[in-house]
């Protein structure tokens, strides 16, 4: 496939997902929030598939969407700041305790790295729970008001979510995340930058040896990564108009491995095709919910039996031009 | 101060034996098991059923409890971990591996045992009183003496017997191992069943005192890789240390910061870690 036909694909996909879809959906609301969610899902997702890219495995997502969600709901509820300063704080914030935990626990190598993000997700909860000062312990901040009106010397950019159709704002505001989100990931792998993530994901011993600054560069693609889940968990907890401890579990980081390992790992699309499909399809299958974790474990045990690259590994025509330029890396 | 110590170690002890179980499949396979907190809930579930509803003996419950966990273990390896073993060198397939197990099984504990939290009736009552101010109930002092020397046996199992100078080789070095004719399939299959059946045992000892429900599984997960971590991953004594390390802590946690007890450990574990990655006694 050569680049006409690959602009073509995604010019394609781009008319698809942000006209078609809400047209079809415009007087489904549910289906569009379905959407909406599964485009903040990818989001968070982009940040543990670039974990996984440098060759670790970030079990501790939820714990940075949950960082990201509180800063979010607190700046609106507690400091009165608008919805729009909100998220970018919940980035930074998230990106910050990203930066100061990543440095020292960057240094540890493959099973010691996941078993200590697995524990932050749980920590993460439990002070969550216990800070109840500032975060309402288990009850949660509720009530979130929706996002506000963002105008710049008068002229209003973003119009007041009260005022139009909250769904289709919420729509377009996860597209715009997605989109900008996957944009800078496809630019950064297809970068220098990228060439490096991939040393460090064959060998860092030999990658250092050449003059790569290892540690660096880690701190990097977390603080990425945590960006990511930050901005998405505001975004979350925007849309739900709440936040409890429990709204980003340990569950929910092991079913963002999910979506990356799904969709595969060598490919910047991975994670956007892993969420949609599954988070989409799930809910397509309504009364199964109760079994869901049940089938997500089976589909994950046989990804890792039968299918270990990935569902874009599938050599279908269809999806062959989703395949970033060195997808094969692995 | 005292009393704060004693309940200190009677976790630590329960928890030194899950530990020991991770750290055994770590050394043997380099795999992490991230369902073994799933595994001691499963044992608990078991001698909920053998001891609580059955009513047969507490002794019955603790084997009925080991046996069906290591058979557990065995399926774990031969269906799952010895397959994606044998194809994939990288230690990320079995690590995901892992967690799919481990929601796998807290979804079947959710549909077959339900959310409630179960307990049992107490092995033995009454109390031991240490001194004036330190009590123990006796069915913990029950629980310290079964855990040690289920953790001695398993000390000297792995010392003098055949079988565990067999288990040692190929945590040192499976290849040698089996160029000097060690079986390596076979006592991997064993070693899962050894460990999976560990933590049956400390889970069946915990559903006497404290019962048991689905959730705790995830919990006991993290809690034996926190110990593992304080200790060293891959080494017997450094899971009986980080086992008891982590009971102690855990237990002056609560009573000097209540509610917050974890965040603490879990700031101490990053700066410790930050000092000795590969925690007390790992290996280089």
């Amino acid at each position: 496939m050569n680049r006409k036909q690959k602009i073509l694909l995604l010019i394609v996909a781009l008319a698809f997902y942000l006209v078609l879809l809400p047209y079809l959906c415009r007087d489904r609301n549910y289906l569009l929030g379905v959407i909406t969610t599964a485009s903040v899902l990818s989001v968070i997702s982009a940040g543990v598939w670039l974990i996984f890219y440098i060759g670790r495995i970030n079990i501790g997502q939820g714990a940075f969407a949950l960082i990201g969600g509180y800063t979010g709901a607190i700046a609106i509820s507690k400091l009165g700041l608008s919805f729009w300063f909100g998220l970018v704080m919940a980035g930074i914030v998230s990106m910050l305790v990203g930066i100061i935990i990543g440095l020292p626990l960057l240094r540890l190598k493959g099973v010691y790295f996941s078993m200590i993000t697995l524990s932050l997700t749980e920590t993460a909860r439990l002070t969550a729970q216990s800070l109840v000062p500032i975060t309402n312990g288990p009850n949660g901040i509720l009530n979130l008001p929706l996002p506000g009106e963002l105008s710049f010397f008068g002229i209003t950019l973003i119009p007041d979510f009260a005022k139009v159709n909250k769904h289709i704002a919420m729509f377009y505001l996860s597209a715009f995340l997605l989109i900008a989100s996957y944009a800078v990931l496809y630019r950064i792998i297809n970068s220098r930058v990228g060439w490096l993530f991939r040393s460090l994901q064959q060998n860092e011993d030999l990658a250092s040896s050449f003059g790569v600054d290892v540690p660096r560069l880690r701190v990097i693609a977390f603080a990425i990564c945590t960006f990511y889940a930050g901005i998405g968990g505001a975004f979350f907890v925007a849309m739900q108009q709440s936040i409890y401890p429990a709204t980003f579990s340990v569950q929910d980081s092991t079913y963002f491995l999910l979506y990356c390992f799904l969709g595969g790992l060598g490919y910047v699309f991975g994670p956007l095709i892993g969420t949609f499909v599954l988070y989409i399809g799930f809910e397509m299958l309504q009364g199964l919910n109760e079994y869901q974790p049940l089938i997500y474990a089976l589909l994950m045990i046989g990804m890792m039996l039968w299918l270990p690259n990935g569902m874009l590994s599938l050599r279908l025509p269809f999806l062959a031009g989703k395949k970033s330029p060195l997808g094969g890396a692995k | 101060m005292g009393q704060v110590l004693i309940n200190g170690l009677y976790s630590g002890v329960q928890y030194a034996l899950i530990a020991l179980g991770l750290t055994l499949i770590f050394s043997l396979m380099n795999v992490m098991n991230f369902a073994h907190g799933q595994l001691y809930v499963l044992g608990g579930f078991v001698t909920y059923y053998v001891y609580g509803v059955l009513g047969l003996p507490f002794v019955v419950a603790l084997l009925a409890a080991g046996i069906t966990l290591a058979v557990v273990g065995l399926l774990f390896d031969i269906l799952f971990f010895r397959k994606v073993l044998a194809r994939s060198a990288r230690d990320e397939s079995t690590m995901l591996l892992a967690t799919g197990t481990a929601l796998l099984l807290d979804s079947l504990f959710i549909i077959f045992f339900g959310e409630k939290h179960r307990g049992v009736p107490t092995v033995i009552s009454g109390v031991m009183r240490i001194s004036n101010n330190i009590f123990l109930p006796y069915s913990r002092v029950l629980i310290i003496i079964i855990s040690v020397a289920v953790i001695v046996f398993f000390i000297l199992f792995m010392k003098y017997t055949r079988c565990g100078r067999g288990l040692r080789a190929m945590a040192q070095d499976r290849e040698a191992a089996k160029l000097m004719g060690v079986n390596v399939d076979r006592y991997s299959m064993f070693g899962w069943a050894l460990a999976a059946m560990l933590a049956g045992l400390a889970g069946a000892m915990l559903v006497s005192v404290s019962g048991v429900n689905s959730g705790l599984g995830t919990w006991l997960s993290i809690k034996a890789f926190i110990m593992v971590m304080i200790g060293g991953a891959g080494v017997i004594s450094g899971a009986i240390i980080g086992g008891l390390m982590l009971g102690i802590l855990e237990s002056f946690g609560s009573s000097f910061l209540p509610g917050n007890q974890y965040l603490a450990i879990f700031i101490a574990l990053i700066i410790f870690l930050a000092i000795r990655p590969r925690g007390l006694l790992g290996r280089q």
